[in-house]
């Protein structure tokens, strides 16, 4: 298969501190890859550098030729304000956006649509709902109902079963295989190490540097999970300015 | 007094009345449903703020030409957008939060704008300044105010999807389109003309009154926002008429009668409101089945 992004010697970070240490790979497209590693490992950095909020401070993340709109990011802590007075209809169908734009109309077949992707995540009937009064675990599968929608060629879910019950998560996991079936990229970083093993065929083991990449069972092994728990978390204030050469240059 | 008298015959017998009802109702569409996406975006405040940013701007206005209600209004328009701009950079550069920028940078233009009007003029000006007057619309006033009311609600359907969403889920938005800053900054600026729109009629210190109180009014009768933003424009409207009329039959100025009966409006809305009013808290009867 043919690499959709490719990642080339990738820093990011905060204030020149990095999160994610000389990162370089590919992910193939279609690919369904776990990415797995300890609570400040840099996962949700890597995922706002993929999607394009956070720009790298070096090297160079290629997305093969995919608009922003081709790409449906599911942060790990939305900042939805959730009393804001919007149905659940009006909600999921923002992720039409791509289609519509600025002043599409939403029509027969968008609303069409939308009824399906929710009734794909088991929220049929609850359409004139504000989405102020949906439970955590609906709200996360209205999160799916809207990335469905979007239609994307690359998901990007961060942590996405986090606080979601095992019927939920089951659900939202279906869904998951269903689009890889469908043939889009989808990468998803999580923390359930038997989940990733039973259904992620590729994994990358990330605690700031990459520990270990590639197929899942070569990663998950217990000398890489304790290479990556020993992974230090804190910002060295003092820490000086890093002078090592990207691996490419230095051969 | 009969009631025909009372209600109806300060418009027929005077001009200035039905130029005041005129600039109340122009007010109201354009400035309710911009106070209602402040609420909804926790910016009620920030309007207050510019309210009061864009005083040295009509003050150089009025420096230079006196009591000339357009020079006033571009002068206001100018000042309003450079404290808006310079905060909105200084904001989204430094990571200082928008309010406090905006803060430090009213507090200095209100600062600068009393102090050119007191340096010029006398304490009427000041006054007039201060609390506007809508019983003194010229068709120069009259046509700025329905011109700003138009071009608002013409943005306003433009920048209404992306305003929306940026107000729901921001990192959503930037992450399907950059429409968001452009829709952010047209907001602002719409905030603005709607202000010295209000300027004009109620003053520096009033003009926010006609888009904040009735967007709060709306939030206890509706639940989404299409229906937010008619309550709102309504409420302004009644608020402006019976404040016109109550400013007529007393002597209560008419700028501060029609936000008191704006707030009486909002009082009553707390109260009985349908939508989370206290009288609904209070009895809300038996729970349902599911």
């Amino acid at each position: 298969m043919t690499a959709q992004l490719k990642f080339r010697d990738v820093t990011l970070g905060y204030d020149r501190h990095p999160a994610v240490h000389h990162l370089s790979g590919d992910i193939a497209a279609g690919a369904l890859l776990a990415v797995v590693g300890p609570n400040g490992a840099g996962k949700s950095t890597l995922f706002r550098g993929l999607v394009g909020i956070l720009r790298p401070f070096a090297g160079d993340i290629s997305l093969g030729g995919l608009d922003i709109r081709d790409i449906a990011y599911l942060p790990q802590a939305a900042e939805i304000d959730r009393s804001f007075p919007i149905t659940v209809f009006d909600f999921v169908g923002t992720g039409l956006w791509r289609a519509t734009g600025l002043f599409g109309g939403i029509g027969k077949a968008e609303r069409g649509r939308i009824a399906a992707a929710l009734a794909a995540v088991g929220l049929t009937g609850f359409e004139n709902r504000s989405i102020g009064t949906l439970s955590g675990g609906q709200m996360q599968r209205l999160l799916f109902a809207r990335v469905m929608l979007q239609d994307a060629r690359l998901i990007v879910l961060d942590e996405p079963f986090n606080a979601i019950d095992e019927r939920t998560s089951g659900d939202l996991l279906a869904l998951v295989k269903r689009w890889h079936a469908e043939g889009r990229t989808v990468v998803a970083a999580l923390h359930d190490i038997d989940l990733v093993r039973a259904h992620f065929p590729d994994t990358l083991l990330l605690a700031r540097e990459p520990v270990a990449w590639g197929a899942t069972a070569q990663v998950l092994t217990a000398e890489n999970l304790m290479a990556a728990r020993r992974m230090c978390e804190a910002f060295d204030d003092t820490a000086a300015a890093c002078v090592a050469d990207p691996p490419s240059r230095a051969a | 007094m009969s009631l025909h008298a009372a209600l109806i015959a300060p418009f027929t017998e005077f001009e200035f009345m039905r130029r005041a009802l005129a600039a109340v109702i122009a007010l109201s569409l354009g400035g309710a449903p911009i106070g209602v996406f402040l609420m909804l975006r926790r910016m009620s405040l920030v309007g207050d703020a510019m309210a009061h940013a864009i005083l040295p701007g009509a003050a150089i206005g009025f420096l230079l030409y006196g009591l000339n209600l357009l020079a006033m209004i571009l002068g206001g328009l100018a000042a309003g957008f450079l404290v808006a701009l310079l905060a909105g950079v200084v904001a989204r550069s430094t990571g200082l939060k928008e309010d406090a920028s905006l803060a430090t940078f009213y507090l200095a233009s209100l600062a600068l704008g009393v102090t050119i009007v007191s340096v010029k003029g006398t304490n009427i000006d000041l006054l007039h300044v201060l609390f506007g007057n809508i019983l003194a619309m010229d068709d120069q006033a009259l046509l700025v105010v329905a011109c700003n009311a138009t071009i608002t609600l013409l943005a306003l359907a433009v920048i209404y999807r992306p305003l929306v969403i940026e107000s729901v889920d921001p990192l959503f938005l930037r992450t399907v389109s950059r429409a968001g800053t452009p829709a952010h900054l047209a907001f602002l600026a719409l905030v603005v003309i709607n202000l010295v729109s209000g300027f004009q009629a109620l003053g520096t210190l009033l003009s926010v009154g006609l888009m904040i109180l009735p967007a709060g009014i709306a939030k206890f009768w509706s639940r989404d926002i299409s229906g937010m933003i008619c309550v709102a424009v309504g409420s302004a409207m009644v608020a402006g008429y019976a404040g016109l009329v109550l400013s007529f039959q007393t002597r209560i100025p008419s700028g501060p009668a029609i936000i008191l009966v704006a707030a009486g409006l909002y009082v009553a809305s707390v109260l009985f409101g349908t939508v989370g009013g206290v009288v609904r808290q209070l009895f809300p009867g038996r729970h349902l089945e599911a």
